[in-house]
């Protein structure tokens, strides 16, 4: 039984296949992005098969992630935000939060422990913003890094810091979900390392495993609370860069 | 000093960021009890840039931690 808080990060083929020399298998790591996919796509479509108006149980539920996610990008991206990135918006929040709930459970596995993932749909989200703003914004895209209303000597400063930060967004964006996933686990796996190791220690080691134990019951409190969290601000921060691709002429 | 002597000071070092997160992540939250003692009511509707705010504070707390974890297990 390993109780090395590392182990539970690696990446074990479950059905080994290989393509032209490069190893395709289906790891323990596919298993779970496929399941980040399937899941709310089977709770979106459970949701929504006994459509009525007035809700029953399961539609209440569809109902408010749906509702939960349409007012946060409502909020920042306007209707015309709405109307364009709703759909990115709600998968990329509803499987952030399914794969960190589904990662809490023991053995599985978090695809958003791993740099690749997190950068990934970081990357996505900068290149539309990238993208769609000059596509919507012509050249005035570029205004975002002028802000208007400085005096303008002001400008020699503030643009070189706005250009930097611009460019910065993608690495904190990634980086913060992967951190605060990979820390929480780490942090879980050894504190519960803790009781067997007290548990050896004899009869007075025995009884004082119990603190330790309660502690990875906290520890499991506080991963739940950070795994809706996480996927709330990442999506959070999504809208709000998507809003400064659609409205970048009004700064 | 030998290499795994100076991962261990480091990653002891790396958790020193920690301290301004903390300080931050107070200072939001304290903000927000003042302000919600003021103007109770105003104060549900300002409760989602609240979480918002104190998981950007938080972020770069775990940043920190990240490189302590780093020089202790990957490197």
């Amino acid at each position: 039984m390993a109780s090395d808080p590392m182990h539970q990060f690696q990446i074990a083929p479950m059905i080994p296949m290989e393509l032209a020399g490069y190893d395709v298998s289906f790891t323990n790591a596919s298993l779970f992005l496929v399941l980040g996919a399937a899941l709310p796509a089977a709770f979106m479509l459970a949701s929504s098969a006994k459509a009525a108006l007035v809700p029953g149980r399961m539609q209440t539920l569809g109902e408010t992630a749906y509702g939960f996610v349409y007012n946060m990008l409502y909020s920042s991206a306007g209707s015309d935000g709405v109307k364009k990135f709703f759909p990115l918006v709600l998968s990329l929040f509803l499987f952030i939060f399914t794969v960190n709930m589904v990662g809490l459970f023991a053995y599985n596995f978090t695809p958003t422990s791993q740099i690749i993932v997190t950068a990934m749909m970081a990357l996505l989200v900068f290149f539309t913003v990238i993208i769609v703003g000059f596509a919507k914004n012509g050249l005035g895209f570029l205004k975002l890094f002028v802000p208007s209303g400085i005096p303008w000597p002001l400008y020699i400063i503030v643009t070189p810091i706005e250009i930097i930060s611009f460019f910065s967004r993608p690495l904190s964006h990634a980086v913060r979900l992967w951190a605060n996933i990979l820390a929480g686990h780490i942090l879980v796996k050894v504190f519960a390392g803790f009781v067997p190791m007290m548990m050896d220690a004899g009869p007075l080691g025995t009884v004082g495993a119990i603190l330790p134990f309660v502690m990875t019951v906290a520890l499991y409190a506080l991963e739940t609370l950070v795994a809706f969290l996480q996927a709330y601000v990442f999506t959070m921060l999504t809208c709000i860069y998507l809003n400064d691709a659609l409205h970048a002429a009004d700064h | 000093m030998d290499a795994e002597a100076a991962k261990y000071i480091g990653a002891g070092l790396a958790c020193l960021g920690m301290l301004g997160a903390a300080i931050g992540v107070g200072n939001i939250f304290g903000s927000f009890l003042e302000g919600a003692m003021r103007n109770p009511s105003a104060a549900q509707g300002q409760f989602g840039n609240l979480i918002f705010g104190f998981a950007v504070t938080e972020a770069l707390g775990i940043f920190s931690l990240l490189i302590a974890i780093l020089l202790l297990f990957v490197v």
